[in-house]
Protein backbone atom coordinates (compact mmCIF):
# COMPACT_ATOMS: atom_id res chain seq x y z
CA UNK A 1 0.00 0.00 0.00
CA UNK A 2 1.11 3.50 -0.56
CA UNK A 3 0.75 6.59 0.93
CA UNK A 4 -1.67 7.66 -1.71
CA UNK A 5 -3.81 4.67 -1.27
CA UNK A 6 -4.33 4.96 2.60
CA UNK A 7 -7.92 7.10 2.92
CA UNK A 8 -9.29 4.72 0.41
CA UNK A 9 -8.76 2.07 3.80
CA UNK A 10 -11.65 1.16 5.81
CA UNK A 11 -11.45 2.01 9.41
CA UNK A 12 -11.11 -1.43 10.41
CA UNK A 13 -8.29 -1.42 7.61
CA UNK A 14 -6.51 1.23 8.78
CA UNK A 15 -6.76 0.40 12.48
CA UNK A 16 -4.86 -2.82 11.67
CA UNK A 17 -2.04 -0.52 9.89
CA UNK A 18 -1.74 1.18 12.99
CA UNK A 19 -1.50 -0.98 15.43
CA UNK A 20 1.25 -3.17 13.39
CA UNK A 21 3.31 0.43 13.37
CA UNK A 22 3.43 0.35 9.94
CA UNK A 23 1.88 3.81 9.53
CA UNK A 24 1.41 6.64 12.27
CA UNK A 25 -1.63 8.72 13.05
CA UNK A 26 0.53 11.77 11.96
CA UNK A 27 1.48 9.90 8.28
CA UNK A 28 -2.45 8.95 8.15
CA UNK A 29 -3.81 12.89 8.79
CA UNK A 30 -1.07 13.62 6.86
CA UNK A 31 -2.29 11.70 3.37
CA UNK A 32 -5.93 12.62 4.25
CA UNK A 33 -5.53 15.79 4.48
CA UNK A 34 -3.77 15.35 1.13
CA UNK A 35 -6.32 13.82 -0.58
CA UNK A 36 -8.99 16.55 1.31
CA UNK A 37 -7.21 19.48 -0.63
CA UNK A 38 -6.89 17.44 -3.84
CA UNK A 39 -10.51 16.24 -4.32
CA UNK A 40 -12.63 18.44 -1.88
CA UNK A 41 -12.41 21.43 -4.08
CA UNK A 42 -15.00 19.35 -6.95
CA UNK A 43 -16.94 17.84 -3.56
CA UNK A 44 -17.76 20.61 -0.99
CA UNK A 45 -17.51 18.05 1.38
CA UNK A 46 -15.83 19.93 4.23
CA UNK A 47 -16.92 23.59 5.59
CA UNK A 48 -13.67 23.76 7.28
CA UNK A 49 -11.34 21.29 8.92
CA UNK A 50 -8.18 22.09 11.25
CA UNK A 51 -5.22 20.41 10.20
CA UNK A 52 -2.83 21.76 13.03
CA UNK A 53 -4.90 20.85 15.81
CA UNK A 54 -5.80 17.55 14.56
CA UNK A 55 -2.09 16.51 13.71
CA UNK A 56 -1.56 17.76 18.03
CA UNK A 57 -3.87 14.94 18.44
CA UNK A 58 -2.69 12.71 16.38
CA UNK A 59 0.60 13.13 17.72
CA UNK A 60 0.14 11.88 21.23
CA UNK A 61 -2.92 9.52 19.89
CA UNK A 62 -2.65 5.86 21.60
CA UNK A 63 -3.30 3.46 18.95
CA UNK A 64 -4.02 0.44 21.25
CA UNK A 65 -7.17 1.91 21.51
CA UNK A 66 -10.40 0.89 19.65
CA UNK A 67 -10.39 4.02 17.21
CA UNK A 68 -6.82 5.11 18.40
CA UNK A 69 -5.56 7.81 15.86
CA UNK A 70 -8.29 7.63 13.31
CA UNK A 71 -9.75 10.74 12.21
CA UNK A 72 -13.52 11.03 12.07
CA UNK A 73 -15.66 13.85 10.46
CA UNK A 74 -18.42 15.47 12.53
CA UNK A 75 -21.31 17.12 10.58
CA UNK A 76 -21.27 21.07 11.64
CA UNK A 77 -23.96 20.55 14.33
CA UNK A 78 -22.52 18.51 17.14
CA UNK A 79 -20.18 20.68 19.30
CA UNK A 80 -16.53 20.20 19.85
CA UNK A 81 -14.68 22.49 21.77
CA UNK A 82 -12.78 25.47 20.18
CA UNK A 83 -14.48 24.28 16.69
CA UNK A 84 -16.67 26.28 14.79
CA UNK A 85 -20.47 24.83 14.75
CA UNK A 86 -22.50 26.60 12.60
CA UNK A 87 -25.51 24.34 11.43
CA UNK A 88 -24.53 25.52 8.18
CA UNK A 89 -26.89 28.64 8.92
CA UNK A 90 -25.86 32.54 8.62
CA UNK A 91 -27.16 32.81 12.00
CA UNK A 92 -24.48 30.79 13.26
CA UNK A 93 -21.93 32.06 11.16
CA UNK A 94 -18.46 32.40 13.44
CA UNK A 95 -19.79 30.45 16.09
CA UNK A 96 -17.19 28.17 18.69
CA UNK A 97 -18.57 25.80 20.65
CA UNK A 98 -17.38 26.56 24.19
CA UNK A 99 -17.96 22.43 24.98
CA UNK A 100 -17.53 19.34 23.26
CA UNK A 101 -20.83 17.05 22.58
CA UNK A 102 -21.24 13.57 25.19
CA UNK A 103 -20.48 12.04 21.62
CA UNK A 104 -17.43 13.63 20.91
CA UNK A 105 -15.99 12.67 24.22
CA UNK A 106 -16.76 8.88 23.72
CA UNK A 107 -14.77 9.06 20.45
CA UNK A 108 -12.05 10.78 21.91
CA UNK A 109 -12.34 8.20 24.71
CA UNK A 110 -11.67 5.59 22.11
CA UNK A 111 -8.49 6.94 20.42
CA UNK A 112 -10.65 8.65 17.51
CA UNK A 113 -9.79 12.69 16.59
CA UNK A 114 -12.61 14.53 15.25
CA UNK A 115 -11.54 16.26 12.17
CA UNK A 116 -13.61 18.46 9.83
CA UNK A 117 -16.95 20.37 10.00
CA UNK A 118 -18.78 18.30 7.76
CA UNK A 119 -21.80 20.62 4.82
CA UNK A 120 -25.31 19.65 5.96
CA UNK A 121 -28.78 20.89 5.44
CA UNK A 122 -29.09 23.81 7.63
CA UNK A 123 -30.03 22.90 10.75
CA UNK A 124 -30.64 19.35 9.28
CA UNK A 125 -33.67 20.25 7.27
CA UNK A 126 -33.28 18.81 4.26
CA UNK A 127 -32.69 15.97 2.02
CA UNK A 128 -29.97 16.91 -0.19
CA UNK A 129 -27.68 19.45 1.33
CA UNK A 130 -28.96 22.07 -1.00
CA UNK A 131 -30.58 24.23 1.86
CA UNK A 132 -26.77 24.72 2.95
CA UNK A 133 -26.26 29.04 3.77
CA UNK A 134 -22.79 28.13 2.87
CA UNK A 135 -21.66 25.69 -0.25
CA UNK A 136 -22.88 22.78 -2.38
CA UNK A 137 -22.49 19.41 -1.79
CA UNK A 138 -22.10 17.08 -4.52
CA UNK A 139 -22.33 13.12 -5.03
CA UNK A 140 -19.10 11.89 -5.91
CA UNK A 141 -20.53 9.12 -8.54
CA UNK A 142 -22.34 11.91 -10.13
CA UNK A 143 -21.08 15.86 -9.52
CA UNK A 144 -24.47 16.76 -10.84
CA UNK A 145 -26.29 15.47 -8.82
CA UNK A 146 -27.04 15.76 -4.82
CA UNK A 147 -25.34 13.82 -1.97
CA UNK A 148 -28.21 13.43 -0.39
CA UNK A 149 -28.75 15.02 2.65
CA UNK A 150 -29.23 16.29 5.46
CA UNK A 151 -25.90 14.32 5.92
CA UNK A 152 -24.91 15.15 2.94
CA UNK A 153 -20.99 16.50 3.81
CA UNK A 154 -20.32 13.19 6.31
CA UNK A 155 -21.87 11.32 3.49
CA UNK A 156 -20.02 12.59 0.52
CA UNK A 157 -16.86 12.68 2.06
CA UNK A 158 -17.00 8.93 3.65
CA UNK A 159 -17.97 7.93 -0.04
CA UNK A 160 -15.64 10.38 -2.13
CA UNK A 161 -12.53 8.26 0.65
CA UNK A 162 -11.38 11.83 2.02
CA UNK A 163 -13.02 10.74 5.37
CA UNK A 164 -12.73 7.08 6.95
CA UNK A 165 -15.64 7.09 8.91
CA UNK A 166 -18.44 10.22 9.76
CA UNK A 167 -20.81 11.29 12.69
CA UNK A 168 -24.71 12.72 11.37
CA UNK A 169 -27.96 12.85 12.50
CA UNK A 170 -31.25 11.13 11.77
CA UNK A 171 -34.48 13.04 12.47
CA UNK A 172 -36.19 11.68 9.11
CA UNK A 173 -33.83 10.02 7.39
CA UNK A 174 -30.68 12.39 7.61
CA UNK A 175 -28.46 9.41 7.81
CA UNK A 176 -29.53 6.51 6.36
CA UNK A 177 -30.94 8.46 2.68
CA UNK A 178 -27.56 10.60 2.47
CA UNK A 179 -25.68 6.87 2.92
CA UNK A 180 -27.75 5.30 0.57
CA UNK A 181 -27.84 7.99 -2.48
CA UNK A 182 -23.72 8.18 -1.73
CA UNK A 183 -23.49 4.46 -1.94
CA UNK A 184 -22.25 3.98 1.76
CA UNK A 185 -23.60 2.57 4.91
CA UNK A 186 -25.66 4.73 7.25
CA UNK A 187 -26.79 3.68 10.66
CA UNK A 188 -30.03 5.46 12.61
CA UNK A 189 -29.64 4.24 16.55
CA UNK A 190 -32.81 3.59 18.32
CA UNK A 191 -34.11 6.78 20.01
CA UNK A 192 -32.56 7.10 23.54
CA UNK A 193 -29.39 4.89 22.38
CA UNK A 194 -27.19 7.77 21.81
CA UNK A 195 -26.67 11.07 23.99
CA UNK A 196 -27.92 14.02 22.24
CA UNK A 197 -26.36 16.71 24.70
CA UNK A 198 -24.11 18.98 22.61
CA UNK A 199 -26.32 18.28 19.25
CA UNK A 200 -28.14 21.64 18.25
CA UNK A 201 -31.83 20.18 18.32
CA UNK A 202 -33.83 20.18 15.49
CA UNK A 203 -37.01 17.79 16.57
CA UNK A 204 -35.96 16.37 19.86
CA UNK A 205 -37.96 13.51 20.07
CA UNK A 206 -36.84 12.45 16.43
CA UNK A 207 -33.23 13.21 16.54
CA UNK A 208 -30.42 10.72 16.99
CA UNK A 209 -26.53 10.74 15.87
CA UNK A 210 -24.73 8.21 14.16
CA UNK A 211 -22.33 6.91 12.29
CA UNK A 212 -21.52 7.06 8.10
CA UNK A 213 -19.03 4.46 7.25
CA UNK A 214 -17.92 2.38 4.69
CA UNK A 215 -18.49 -1.18 5.89
CA UNK A 216 -21.24 -2.90 8.52
CA UNK A 217 -17.72 -3.72 10.64
CA UNK A 218 -16.91 0.17 11.10
CA UNK A 219 -20.21 1.34 11.58
CA UNK A 220 -20.98 -1.05 14.88
CA UNK A 221 -16.97 0.05 15.68
CA UNK A 222 -18.53 3.44 15.71
CA UNK A 223 -21.56 2.61 17.63
CA UNK A 224 -19.33 0.70 20.48
CA UNK A 225 -18.01 4.37 20.82
CA UNK A 226 -20.80 6.29 20.76
CA UNK A 227 -23.61 4.37 22.44
CA UNK A 228 -24.65 4.57 25.94
CA UNK A 229 -26.26 6.44 28.90
CA UNK A 230 -25.62 9.90 29.73
CA UNK A 231 -26.75 11.93 33.02
CA UNK A 232 -26.54 15.01 30.66
CA UNK A 233 -29.49 13.75 28.29
CA UNK A 234 -32.88 12.98 30.25
CA UNK A 235 -34.25 10.89 26.94
CA UNK A 236 -30.89 9.01 27.13
CA UNK A 237 -31.85 5.11 27.89
CA UNK A 238 -30.08 3.15 31.21
CA UNK A 239 -29.65 0.74 29.61
CA UNK A 240 -26.64 -1.98 28.53
CA UNK A 241 -25.04 -1.78 25.82
CA UNK A 242 -23.89 -4.81 23.67
CA UNK A 243 -20.52 -5.00 21.77
CA UNK A 244 -21.93 -4.29 18.45
CA UNK A 245 -18.75 -6.40 16.44
CA UNK A 246 -19.11 -9.09 18.17
CA UNK A 247 -21.66 -11.05 16.72
CA UNK A 248 -21.49 -10.19 13.03
CA UNK A 249 -20.16 -12.97 10.68
CA UNK A 250 -23.21 -15.07 11.08
CA UNK A 251 -25.60 -16.28 8.73
CA UNK A 252 -28.67 -16.10 8.48
CA UNK A 253 -30.61 -18.93 9.64
CA UNK A 254 -33.32 -18.62 12.17
CA UNK A 255 -33.81 -14.76 11.20
CA UNK A 256 -36.94 -13.49 9.72
CA UNK A 257 -37.29 -10.56 7.86
CA UNK A 258 -40.55 -8.63 7.02
CA UNK A 259 -41.52 -6.98 3.41
CA UNK A 260 -44.25 -4.49 4.24
CA UNK A 261 -46.95 -5.02 1.78
CA UNK A 262 -47.41 -1.15 1.89
CA UNK A 263 -43.67 -0.30 0.54
CA UNK A 264 -44.59 -1.60 -2.92
CA UNK A 265 -46.11 1.35 -4.37
CA UNK A 266 -45.97 3.29 -7.03
CA UNK A 267 -43.27 5.85 -8.27
CA UNK A 268 -40.07 3.93 -6.74
CA UNK A 269 -37.62 3.88 -9.58
CA UNK A 270 -37.56 0.84 -11.41
CA UNK A 271 -33.76 0.25 -10.76
CA UNK A 272 -34.55 0.46 -7.41
CA UNK A 273 -37.44 -2.06 -6.93
CA UNK A 274 -35.27 -4.61 -8.66
CA UNK A 275 -32.10 -3.92 -6.77
CA UNK A 276 -34.02 -4.42 -3.57
CA UNK A 277 -35.79 -7.31 -4.87
CA UNK A 278 -32.65 -8.55 -5.73
CA UNK A 279 -31.34 -8.15 -2.04
CA UNK A 280 -34.37 -9.48 -0.55
CA UNK A 281 -33.41 -13.11 -2.28
CA UNK A 282 -30.10 -12.66 -1.76
CA UNK A 283 -31.37 -12.36 1.73
CA UNK A 284 -33.87 -15.24 1.58
CA UNK A 285 -30.41 -17.46 0.48
CA UNK A 286 -28.82 -16.37 3.15
CA UNK A 287 -30.89 -18.10 5.15
CA UNK A 288 -33.40 -15.84 6.30
CA UNK A 289 -36.99 -16.13 6.05
CA UNK A 290 -39.35 -13.67 4.21
CA UNK A 291 -42.35 -13.25 5.51
CA UNK A 292 -44.67 -10.48 4.02
CA UNK A 293 -46.07 -8.12 7.08
CA UNK A 294 -48.16 -4.88 7.35
CA UNK A 295 -47.75 -1.81 8.30
CA UNK A 296 -51.24 0.09 7.76
CA UNK A 297 -50.31 3.33 8.63
CA UNK A 298 -47.43 4.24 6.62
CA UNK A 299 -49.50 6.14 3.99
CA UNK A 300 -49.81 8.59 6.88
CA UNK A 301 -46.27 8.83 8.36
CA UNK A 302 -44.95 11.49 5.90
CA UNK A 303 -47.84 14.16 7.12
CA UNK A 304 -47.09 12.93 10.45
CA UNK A 305 -43.44 13.45 10.42
CA UNK A 306 -43.60 17.05 9.03
CA UNK A 307 -46.22 17.90 11.44
CA UNK A 308 -44.18 16.84 14.56
CA UNK A 309 -41.08 17.60 13.12
CA UNK A 310 -41.85 21.35 12.14
CA UNK A 311 -43.26 22.22 15.40
CA UNK A 312 -40.41 20.76 17.93
CA UNK A 313 -38.46 22.87 15.26
CA UNK A 314 -40.54 25.73 15.65
CA UNK A 315 -39.80 25.69 19.42
CA UNK A 316 -36.39 24.73 19.26
CA UNK A 317 -34.96 27.72 17.18
CA UNK A 318 -37.14 30.33 19.18
CA UNK A 319 -33.96 30.41 21.28
CA UNK A 320 -32.20 32.07 18.09
CA UNK A 321 -32.73 35.32 19.59
CA UNK A 322 -29.87 36.97 18.67
CA UNK A 323 -28.96 37.93 22.39
CA UNK A 324 -26.44 35.27 23.53
CA UNK A 325 -25.23 33.75 20.68
CA UNK A 326 -25.42 34.16 16.81
CA UNK A 327 -26.38 37.46 14.13
CA UNK A 328 -27.90 39.79 15.60
CA UNK A 329 -29.82 42.65 12.98
CA UNK A 330 -28.48 46.21 13.63
CA UNK A 331 -29.90 48.96 14.18
CA UNK A 332 -33.45 48.08 15.25
CA UNK A 333 -36.73 50.51 16.76
CA UNK A 334 -37.90 47.84 18.98
CA UNK A 335 -37.82 44.52 21.11
CA UNK A 336 -39.87 42.88 18.01
CA UNK A 337 -37.85 44.70 15.57
CA UNK A 338 -34.93 42.96 16.98
CA UNK A 339 -36.15 39.31 16.90
CA UNK A 340 -37.73 39.38 13.59
CA UNK A 341 -35.12 41.30 11.64
CA UNK A 342 -32.38 38.83 13.39
CA UNK A 343 -33.85 35.44 12.68
CA UNK A 344 -35.02 37.22 9.23
CA UNK A 345 -31.67 37.56 8.35
CA UNK A 346 -30.26 34.47 9.78
CA UNK A 347 -32.12 31.78 8.61
CA UNK A 348 -32.82 30.42 4.84
CA UNK A 349 -35.93 29.90 2.99
CA UNK A 350 -36.68 25.83 4.72
CA UNK A 351 -35.91 26.60 7.52
CA UNK A 352 -38.54 29.63 7.60
CA UNK A 353 -41.02 27.49 6.10
CA UNK A 354 -40.80 25.13 8.79
CA UNK A 355 -40.81 27.35 11.96
CA UNK A 356 -43.96 28.92 10.03
CA UNK A 357 -45.49 25.34 9.74
CA UNK A 358 -44.17 24.35 12.80
CA UNK A 359 -45.80 27.53 14.88
CA UNK A 360 -49.36 26.99 12.92
CA UNK A 361 -49.95 23.62 14.21
CA UNK A 362 -49.14 24.60 17.22
CA UNK A 363 -51.04 27.89 17.34
CA UNK A 364 -54.37 28.55 19.29
CA UNK A 365 -57.39 26.67 17.28
CA UNK A 366 -55.38 24.48 14.99
CA UNK A 367 -53.65 22.53 17.68
CA UNK A 368 -55.86 19.73 18.31
CA UNK A 369 -56.51 19.04 14.48
CA UNK A 370 -52.52 19.32 13.57
CA UNK A 371 -50.40 18.48 16.13
CA UNK A 372 -52.75 16.36 18.63
CA UNK A 373 -54.06 14.20 15.98
CA UNK A 374 -50.42 13.87 14.55
CA UNK A 375 -49.44 12.75 17.64
CA UNK A 376 -51.97 10.15 17.93
CA UNK A 377 -51.27 9.03 14.75
CA UNK A 378 -47.70 8.67 15.62
CA UNK A 379 -48.54 6.03 18.01
CA UNK A 380 -50.86 4.20 15.83
CA UNK A 381 -47.40 3.65 13.68
CA UNK A 382 -45.16 3.24 16.54
CA UNK A 383 -47.87 -0.16 17.13
CA UNK A 384 -47.69 -0.98 13.47
CA UNK A 385 -43.91 -1.88 13.83
CA UNK A 386 -44.22 -3.53 17.55
CA UNK A 387 -46.95 -5.69 16.09
CA UNK A 388 -44.51 -6.35 12.76
CA UNK A 389 -41.84 -7.09 14.98
CA UNK A 390 -43.54 -10.04 17.21
CA UNK A 391 -42.95 -11.77 13.66
CA UNK A 392 -39.98 -10.84 12.19
CA UNK A 393 -36.69 -9.76 13.53
CA UNK A 394 -36.01 -7.19 10.73
CA UNK A 395 -38.06 -5.19 7.90
CA UNK A 396 -36.66 -4.52 4.94
CA UNK A 397 -37.54 -1.89 2.06
CA UNK A 398 -35.55 0.83 -0.70
CA UNK A 399 -33.54 3.42 1.77
CA UNK A 400 -34.97 5.57 -0.95
CA UNK A 401 -37.65 6.08 -3.82
CA UNK A 402 -34.93 7.34 -6.51
CA UNK A 403 -31.55 7.19 -6.31
CA UNK A 404 -29.52 10.73 -6.60
CA UNK A 405 -31.35 13.38 -8.16
CA UNK A 406 -30.20 16.11 -10.01
CA UNK A 407 -28.89 19.49 -8.03
CA UNK A 408 -31.80 21.69 -8.54
CA UNK A 409 -34.32 19.45 -9.34
CA UNK A 410 -36.70 19.42 -6.31
CA UNK A 411 -35.67 22.90 -4.91
CA UNK A 412 -38.85 25.20 -6.08
CA UNK A 413 -41.20 22.22 -4.57
CA UNK A 414 -40.57 21.33 -0.97
CA UNK A 415 -43.66 19.08 -0.93
CA UNK A 416 -41.75 16.84 -3.48
CA UNK A 417 -38.70 16.78 -1.07
CA UNK A 418 -40.40 15.81 1.64
CA UNK A 419 -42.18 12.70 0.15
CA UNK A 420 -38.33 11.44 -0.52
CA UNK A 421 -38.01 10.80 2.62
CA UNK A 422 -41.27 8.28 2.18
CA UNK A 423 -39.24 4.94 3.38
CA UNK A 424 -36.98 6.80 6.11
CA UNK A 425 -39.35 8.93 8.04
CA UNK A 426 -41.64 6.37 10.03
CA UNK A 427 -38.60 4.75 12.01
CA UNK A 428 -37.98 8.04 13.88
CA UNK A 429 -41.55 8.81 14.90
CA UNK A 430 -41.32 4.89 15.96
CA UNK A 431 -38.16 5.16 17.87
CA UNK A 432 -36.87 1.89 16.48
CA UNK A 433 -32.97 1.49 14.45
CA UNK A 434 -32.32 0.94 10.52
CA UNK A 435 -29.40 0.82 8.10
CA UNK A 436 -28.76 1.84 5.13
CA UNK A 437 -26.30 -0.65 3.08
CA UNK A 438 -25.78 -0.65 -0.65
CA UNK A 439 -27.76 -3.20 -2.93
CA UNK A 440 -26.29 -2.13 -6.27
CA UNK A 441 -26.48 0.30 -9.04
CA UNK A 442 -28.69 2.87 -11.73
CA UNK A 443 -27.35 3.68 -15.06
CA UNK A 444 -29.67 6.34 -15.86
CA UNK A 445 -26.84 7.47 -18.70
CA UNK A 446 -24.54 5.80 -20.30
CA UNK A 447 -21.48 5.46 -17.69
CA UNK A 448 -22.96 7.12 -14.09
CA UNK A 449 -23.67 4.79 -12.03
CA UNK A 450 -25.76 5.67 -9.29
CA UNK A 451 -25.63 3.87 -5.92
CA UNK A 452 -28.79 2.24 -4.43
CA UNK A 453 -29.60 1.43 -0.68
CA UNK A 454 -31.11 -1.08 0.98
CA UNK A 455 -32.90 -0.29 4.76
CA UNK A 456 -33.57 -2.90 7.16
CA UNK A 457 -35.38 -1.52 10.25
CA UNK A 458 -35.25 -3.44 13.56
CA UNK A 459 -37.26 -2.95 16.65
CA UNK A 460 -36.11 -0.65 19.71
CA UNK A 461 -32.59 -1.70 20.72
CA UNK A 462 -32.10 -4.15 18.80
CA UNK A 463 -28.95 -3.04 16.87
CA UNK A 464 -26.73 -5.49 17.31
CA UNK A 465 -29.00 -7.99 15.39
CA UNK A 466 -29.19 -5.08 12.62
CA UNK A 467 -25.67 -5.00 12.37
CA UNK A 468 -25.74 -8.50 12.10
CA UNK A 469 -28.14 -9.18 9.59
CA UNK A 470 -26.93 -6.04 7.48
CA UNK A 471 -23.03 -7.60 7.17
CA UNK A 472 -23.86 -10.43 6.43
CA UNK A 473 -25.44 -9.36 3.78
CA UNK A 474 -23.11 -6.90 2.54
CA UNK A 475 -20.15 -9.60 2.85
CA UNK A 476 -21.93 -11.69 0.16
CA UNK A 477 -22.12 -8.99 -2.21
CA UNK A 478 -19.26 -6.80 -3.93
CA UNK A 479 -21.42 -3.45 -3.62
CA UNK A 480 -19.85 -1.88 -0.75
CA UNK A 481 -15.84 -2.53 -2.32
CA UNK A 482 -17.08 -0.26 -5.65
CA UNK A 483 -15.93 3.48 -5.24
CA UNK A 484 -16.01 6.44 -7.51
CA UNK A 485 -13.66 7.63 -9.88
CA UNK A 486 -13.25 11.37 -8.95
CA UNK A 487 -10.87 13.30 -10.95
CA UNK A 488 -8.52 15.45 -8.49
CA UNK A 489 -7.99 18.84 -9.64
CA UNK A 490 -4.65 18.72 -8.79
CA UNK A 491 -2.83 15.42 -9.38
CA UNK B 1 -58.20 24.00 6.94
CA UNK B 2 -55.14 24.89 4.56
CA UNK B 3 -57.14 27.37 3.07
CA UNK B 4 -56.99 28.88 6.72
CA UNK B 5 -53.83 29.47 7.15
CA UNK B 6 -52.38 33.05 7.36
CA UNK B 7 -48.54 33.08 6.77
CA UNK B 8 -48.36 36.72 7.85
CA UNK B 9 -50.24 36.50 11.03
CA UNK B 10 -48.22 33.32 11.99
CA UNK B 11 -44.86 35.12 11.03
CA UNK B 12 -45.60 37.06 13.68
CA UNK B 13 -46.34 34.53 15.94
CA UNK B 14 -42.97 33.14 15.16
CA UNK B 15 -41.25 36.52 15.54
CA UNK B 16 -40.04 36.25 11.70
CA UNK B 17 -40.30 39.25 9.26
CA UNK B 18 -41.00 38.03 5.76
CA UNK B 19 -40.78 39.34 2.62
CA UNK B 20 -43.92 40.38 0.12
CA UNK B 21 -42.41 37.67 -2.07
CA UNK B 22 -41.38 34.85 1.04
CA UNK B 23 -44.93 35.74 2.05
CA UNK B 24 -46.34 34.73 -1.15
CA UNK B 25 -44.38 31.69 -1.78
CA UNK B 26 -44.86 30.18 1.80
CA UNK B 27 -48.43 30.52 1.53
CA UNK B 28 -48.48 28.33 -1.57
CA UNK B 29 -46.07 25.84 -1.01
CA UNK B 30 -47.00 25.33 2.99
CA UNK B 31 -50.57 25.14 1.64
CA UNK B 32 -49.63 22.17 -0.97
CA UNK B 33 -47.86 20.59 2.45
CA UNK B 34 -51.29 20.83 4.49
CA UNK B 35 -53.33 19.89 1.42
CA UNK B 36 -51.26 17.17 1.63
CA UNK B 37 -51.88 16.58 5.46
CA UNK B 38 -55.36 16.20 4.74
CA UNK B 39 -55.29 12.87 5.21
CA UNK B 40 -54.90 12.65 8.57
CA UNK B 41 -58.41 13.02 9.19
CA UNK B 42 -58.94 9.47 7.44
CA UNK B 43 -57.33 8.14 10.54
CA UNK B 44 -59.91 6.93 13.11
CA UNK B 45 -57.99 8.19 16.39
CA UNK B 46 -60.53 6.94 18.57
CA UNK B 47 -58.88 6.44 21.97
CA UNK B 48 -55.87 6.02 21.31
CA UNK B 49 -53.30 8.44 23.65
CA UNK B 50 -50.75 10.35 21.23
CA UNK B 51 -46.80 10.07 21.58
CA UNK B 52 -45.21 12.55 22.34
CA UNK B 53 -42.43 10.59 22.27
CA UNK B 54 -41.43 6.91 21.08
CA UNK B 55 -39.43 5.53 23.82
CA UNK B 56 -42.20 6.86 27.02
CA UNK B 57 -39.73 7.44 29.77
CA UNK B 58 -41.29 10.06 32.39
CA UNK B 59 -39.70 11.71 36.02
CA UNK B 60 -36.14 11.60 35.02
CA UNK B 61 -33.83 12.91 38.17
CA UNK B 62 -30.23 13.43 38.86
CA UNK B 63 -28.66 14.04 42.02
CA UNK B 64 -28.71 17.85 43.11
CA UNK B 65 -25.19 18.55 42.77
CA UNK B 66 -22.88 21.65 42.28
CA UNK B 67 -20.46 20.69 39.68
CA UNK B 68 -17.79 23.21 37.42
CA UNK B 69 -20.01 24.81 34.30
CA UNK B 70 -19.06 27.71 32.00
CA UNK B 71 -17.29 30.99 33.54
CA UNK B 72 -19.51 34.00 32.64
CA UNK B 73 -16.47 35.04 30.21
CA UNK B 74 -17.29 31.68 28.49
CA UNK B 75 -20.82 31.88 28.71
CA UNK B 76 -19.91 35.37 27.38
CA UNK B 77 -18.34 34.00 24.47
CA UNK B 78 -20.43 34.16 21.43
CA UNK B 79 -22.32 36.58 22.58
CA UNK B 80 -22.89 39.41 19.48
CA UNK B 81 -22.58 42.32 22.26
CA UNK B 82 -21.81 42.28 25.99
CA UNK B 83 -20.07 44.89 28.40
CA UNK B 84 -19.16 44.62 32.42
CA UNK B 85 -19.48 40.67 32.25
CA UNK B 86 -23.13 40.76 31.25
CA UNK B 87 -25.49 40.22 27.55
CA UNK B 88 -26.67 43.65 26.05
CA UNK B 89 -30.34 43.02 25.78
CA UNK B 90 -32.93 45.65 23.74
CA UNK B 91 -34.79 47.51 25.50
CA UNK B 92 -37.71 46.17 27.07
CA UNK B 93 -39.37 48.94 29.00
CA UNK B 94 -39.97 52.29 27.84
Amino acid sequence: MTKRDLPALSIIELRDFLRRGEISPSETLQALEERINAVDPEIGAYLVHDFATAMSEAKKADVSLPLGGIPIAIKDLINVEGQQCSCASKILRGYCAPYSATVIEKLRGHGAIPFGRMNMDEFAMGSSTENSSVQLTRNPWDLSRVPGGSSGGSAAAVAADIAFGALGTDTGGSIRQPAALSGIVGFKPSYGRVSRFGLVAFASSLDQIGPLTKTVHDSALLMNAIAGHDSHDSTSLNVAVPDYAKNLGRDLKGIRIGLPKEYMIEGVDPAVKSAVIAAVKQLGGLGAEIIEVSLPHTDYAISVYYIVATAEASANLARFDGVRYGHRADNVSSLFDHYARTRAEGFGAEVKRRIILGTYVLSSGYYDAYYLRAQKVRELIRQDFVRAFEKVEAVVSPTSPSPAFKLGEKTTDPLQMYLADIFTNAANLAGICGISVPCGFAEPESGKMLPIGLQLLGKALDEARIFQIAHAYEQSTDWHKARPVIEPIAA
Amino acid sequence: MASELDVAYVAQLARLQLTAEETELFQKQLGDVLKYAEKLKEVNVEGVEGAAHAVPIFNVFRADEPCDWFTASEALSNAPRQANNLFIVTKVVE
